[in-house]
């Protein structure tokens, strides 16, 4: 399988990628006392990789030449066919519920924040969705939206002290229109432009943030933010870990039954047309500025909330929380899930959030590692994790024909 | 109305335009190219300004003369700039080049945040000083406080380039072939233009000038980071879409632009809001004028 | 209901630049005819339809419909409005919604008829139900119609070509338009799938009280089909008539085969 022809090609990438990283992984300066190291065992390390990496893609390519026909069916396919059976399905369903209650108890405080943490992840993932699965819309300053709820709370518990939940709607509410707001200069651009014209909105809603004290309080950010209660009730704050916990699985729920509902009706159909075909969406009928506005700010509700629930459950806000980094973290989450697959969301993001977690070696490599992924998920597996599958219709005159299900 | 002060600000906005210049030539080359916003241009431009940090502190160790160190540290910067832009159009851009567009861009966005990261993670993530300072000119004595050696530097360097590429575009085959495959890229491959190698010289080009931008810059600045090609690099893609995206004078006149408006928006009015003038422009342009200043409007084929 | 023809275009032009793609065209149609707008490549037709459908304002003239319901001027509209009015397309480039499945392209078509809301349709409300229900029924029942049931949750880019052409029209007819304006129908066709075009075409005008523009370069199909036909040459009507009519004019001929025909 591998010839001579393969080794020499593997040989000169690896010299290539030894010559490529030669300044910044060999040598190591400091400009500041003057020192140089020189890091040898680097240079052997990059030659190494840069050629089983050469190899291994050959190997690839040759052997997904040769099963070109015999498609087997993916794992996602397998899991998806055991789920049409009842039983399967609602036991694995109680399994999963069970884990979700139990979770806070088993755990210590420590995890059960960063399982909440993952689960906001999981509802910005799927509010981003809406614009870029859904809509195809490329947005990079979605953590403005998310901005603007967690300010939201901050400046109306700091000048009003109005509480959490009431915070909640008015959060998701200014959040979506603020999503209008930046739907319409936008809305005769095409992708490219759309994703740096959102980047420049996110940075200037951060830089606005950074610089007028007077309403933001700058870089300093708000304080002492009251967490969720109930009835009014103080909670110690090992209690109050477990309510935001439980907070934010049933606003998960809540999302994601509410952007299933949203993606089987004629908004979510319309966003999807507008994302395949712009012209040919508009000769269906389809108004085309309604659907991306819709897409805009029902995305940016999502993100509303979520800044309101981060407020709460941090208790502390200033604008370095929502930079360009917050926007293009979430999209990761989004892209590597799976564009416009819900299940493909949830798990991208618990993936990115968990396991930089628990692999604490691998955390300061967490967004080289990912950006990596989206270059890789791009060029081999461009619909991620858990793609999409589509949903099929039965209907009574050919149910023998349409039995099986195409993903 | 103090006219030294307008005259620093203005020669301040040319220096900060013909900066921009020398990064949006790369932004605006490959989109003319292959229709796509190289999101990691930013970075080549950032490990441009590194490698000439490191070889040139290296080589400053070994007690060179300062301006042979400085134009050896310029061309390491260039050559490598310019491997890492084939390098990259290899690897991420090129296995895409049938995808749907979003695609592409997504893998722009991943490079971009892998060499951000790599180059924090193999060298630091403090702001290092940067070592190459050039001695002051002396015929440069009278306008000293107004322009400084490495500014005056930056403005024949900028020219320069400028020129070279004009006639690179206009008079040479590879010119030729540039702008052939820019219009129609099957078209190009039909009439025997080695597309793939006209590809990656254009990235090849627009990260040399890049580079060199990033030299330059850090020289001015005196220090420099991993993060310092983001805001560059979208600033100086603001530049380009100013200008017209896909046309060369566009790019250039609209990094002039940016930069007399940035220069004299934070002399006169705040320098608390410095980077949010490029992307206020960024944004009425689109809305006003989508075609940009020099560039053509596209219709799309129904 | 008089007899005002249900499409009327007077004096249409389409400038780009210096460019004049449509010069000054003129056609109207009478209800339930089938007219076909031929000419070389290149002779302005599709930017014609792209006027027509609001893709393009054009730069002079007036696209005005006639129905039931009275008269309406149609320049200037949004392409959406315009298919509200009554006019669906297809297109000569497929423009399919490619990963969407067969039937969710057709679903699609429908929007214009659905009532309800976001909230409702979040709410799951016992009306939007029914309605979802009815449009996948509708839609199914067009795409049995049209002879595409075997395909309902097929991607609409894994079907085969001809396949498409035909996914095109019957999105375009989910809409429920009166007047279905076909850019190039059978281009990229065999024999048997251009035959069994024509046999589509007429049937739904027939069932379906249609009205039909078509642009086509495939001949006998024109020749069969259509009951009038307009020909246009860099962008200026120059002939309109029955089929023989058109066979026999010279300037067809010429602007066909090229100036020397007669030499």
């Amino acid at each position: 399988m591998i010839t001579i022809k393969d080794l020499k090609k593997a040989f000169l990438n690896a010299l290539w990628f030894i010559f490529l990283t030669f300044p910044i992984m060999v040598m190591k300066v400091n400009t500041i006392n003057d020192t140089l190291i020189w890091r040898w065992m680097n240079m052997l390390y990059i030659g190494v990789a840069a050629f089983v990496f050469t190899l291994l893609g050959k190997i690839y390519t040759v052997r997904k030449a040769n099963r070109s026909e015999i498609v087997k069916p993916s794992l996602i396919q397998i899991v998806n066919s055991k789920m049409e059976n009842k039983k399967v399905r609602y036991s694995s369903l109680a399994a999963v519920v069970a884990i979700v209650i139990l979770y806070p108890f088993l755990m210590s405080m420590y995890q059960t924040s960063i399982m909440t943490t993952a689960l906001m992840y999981v509802v910005l993932g799927l509010g981003l969705n809406i614009v870029v699965g859904f809509g195809g819309l490329l947005h990079l300053g979605y953590a403005a939206f998310y901005a603007v709820g967690a300010y939201t709370y901050g400046l109306l518990f700091y000048h009003f002290g109005l509480n959490f939940w009431l915070c909640l709607p008015i959060g998701a509410v200014f959040s979506a229109l603020f999503g209008i707001i930046l739907g319409f200069p936008i809305l005769r651009l095409r992708g490219d432009y759309l994703a740096i014209v959102t980047l420049a909105f996110g940075e200037i809603v951060r830089l606005v943030l950074e610089n007028w004290n007077e309403f933001s309080f700058g870089p300093s950010g708000i304080a002492n933010i009251a967490r969720p209660m109930i009835f009014g009730q103080k909670l110690k704050l090992a209690q109050v870990t477990n309510f935001t916990y439980f907070i934010a699985v049933g606003l998960t729920i809540l999302t994601i039954i509410v952007i299933r509902r949203m993606e089987s009706s004629k908004m979510g159909r319309a966003w999807e047309a507008m994302r395949e075909d712009e012209i040919a969406c508009q000769a269906m009928g389809i108004d085309i500025t309604k659907a991306k506005l819709t897409a805009f700010s029902m995305g940016a509700v999502w993100a509303g909330i979520m800044g309101v629930l981060f407020a709460a459950k941090t208790t502390f806000i200033n604008p370095a929380s929502f930079t360009t980094w917050e926007s293009i973290v979430i999209l990761c989450v989004v892209v590597i899930g799976g564009m416009g697959s819900i299940p493909g969301v949830i798990a991208g993001a618990l993936i990115f959030i968990l396991t930089p977690e628990y692999l604490r070696a691998f955390s300061q490599y967490r967004m080289l590692i990912f950006g990596i992924a989206l270059v890789v998920m791009m060029i081999f597996r461009p619909g991620g994790i858990i793609p999409k599958i589509r949903r099929s219709y039965q209907f009574a005159a050919d149910k023998e024909e349409t039995q099986e299900v195409e993903a | 109305m103090n006219l030294e002060y307008f005259f620093s600000l203005f020669l301040g906005g040319l220096t900060r335009g013909s900066i921009y210049a020398l990064i949006a030539l790369g932004y605006t080359m490959v989109y003319g190219i292959i229709k796509l916003i190289n999101f990691a241009h930013g970075e080549i431009y950032m490990i441009g300004a590194f490698t000439s940090l490191i070889i040139g502190a290296a080589l400053a160790m070994s007690g060179m003369n300062p301006i042979l160190i400085f134009v050896l540290a310029c061309l390491a910067a260039i050559v490598y700039s310019a491997a890492y832009g084939i390098t990259i159009e290899r690897l991420a851009y090129r296995p895409l080049r049938k995808a749907p567009r979003l695609s592409v861009l997504i893998s722009a966005i991943g490079m971009s945040i892998f060499l951000q990261n790599y180059v924090l993670l193999a060298q630091t993530s403090d702001f290092l000083p940067f070592p190459l300072v050039l001695p002051n000119m002396k015929f440069l004595k009278p306008i000293e406080h107004m322009m400084t050696t490495t500014q005056f530097l930056i403005l024949i360097s900028t020219a320069v380039v400028m020129v070279l590429l004009t006639i690179l575009i206009k008079f040479t085959r590879m010119g030729k072939a540039m702008r052939a495959t820019s219009q129609d890229k099957d078209m190009a491959q039909l009439v025997g233009i080695n597309v793939d190698r006209v590809i990656s010289m254009t990235f090849l080009i627009g990260s040399a000038t890049a580079a060199l931008g990033g030299v330059l810059i850090s020289s001015h600045i005196g220090q420099i980071n991993f993060y310092i090609g983001f805001i560059a690099g979208i600033k100086a893609f603001v530049a380009a879409v100013l200008g017209g995206i896909g046309s060369i004078p566009g790019a250039v006149l609209g990094s002039f632009v940016l930069g007399l408006t940035e220069s004299f928006g934070t002399g006169y009015i705040s320098s608390d809001y410095e980077d949010a003038f490029a992307f206020i422009i960024l944004i009425l342009i689109l809305i006003f004028k989508p075609a940009g200043l020099l560039g053509r409007k596209e219709n799309e084929k129904v | 209901m008089s007899d005002a023809p249900v499409l009327e275009v007077n004096d249409l032009s389409m400038v780009f630049g210096g460019l004049r793609a449509v010069d000054n065209v003129s056609l109207n149609i009478k209800k339930g005819e089938i007219v076909a707008l031929i000419g070389p490549n290149g002779a302005g037709k599709t930017t014609f339809f792209n006027c027509i459908t609001g893709v393009y304002i054009p730069t002079h003239g007036e696209v005005k419909i006639n129905t039931s319901e009275g008269s309406a001027v149609l320049n200037g509209l949004k392409p959406n409005v315009i298919n509200e009015k009554g006019l669906a397309r297809t297109f000569q480039n497929i423009r399919l919604f490619s990963n969407m499945t067969v039937l969710e392209n057709v679903m699609i078509g429908r929007h214009q008829s659905l009532k309800s809301g976001i909230l409702s349709s979040v709410l799951r409300t016992k009306k939007n139900r029914i309605e979802e229900q009815k449009v996948i029924d509708d839609s199914y029942e067009i795409l049995r119609k049209i002879g595409l049931e075997m395909y309902v949750n097929e991607l609409a880019c894994n079907l085969p070509y001809g396949a498409q052409r035909r996914l095109e029209i019957a999105r375009a007819m989910a809409t429920n338009p009166f007047l279905l304006l076909l850019d190039e129908p059978a281009a990229g066709m065999n024999p048997q799938e251009t035959n069994d075009l024509v046999e589509l075409i007429e049937r739904l005008r027939k069932e379906e009280d249609i009205t039909i523009l078509l642009i086509e370069h495939d001949m006998s199909l024109v020749m069969t089909l259509s009951e009038r036909i307009y020909v246009v040459d860099y962008g200026k009507m120059i002939a309109t008539g029955t089929p023989e009519e058109i066979k026999n004019n010279k300037e067809v001929i010429k602007a066909y085969l090229g100036e020397d025909i007669d030499a």
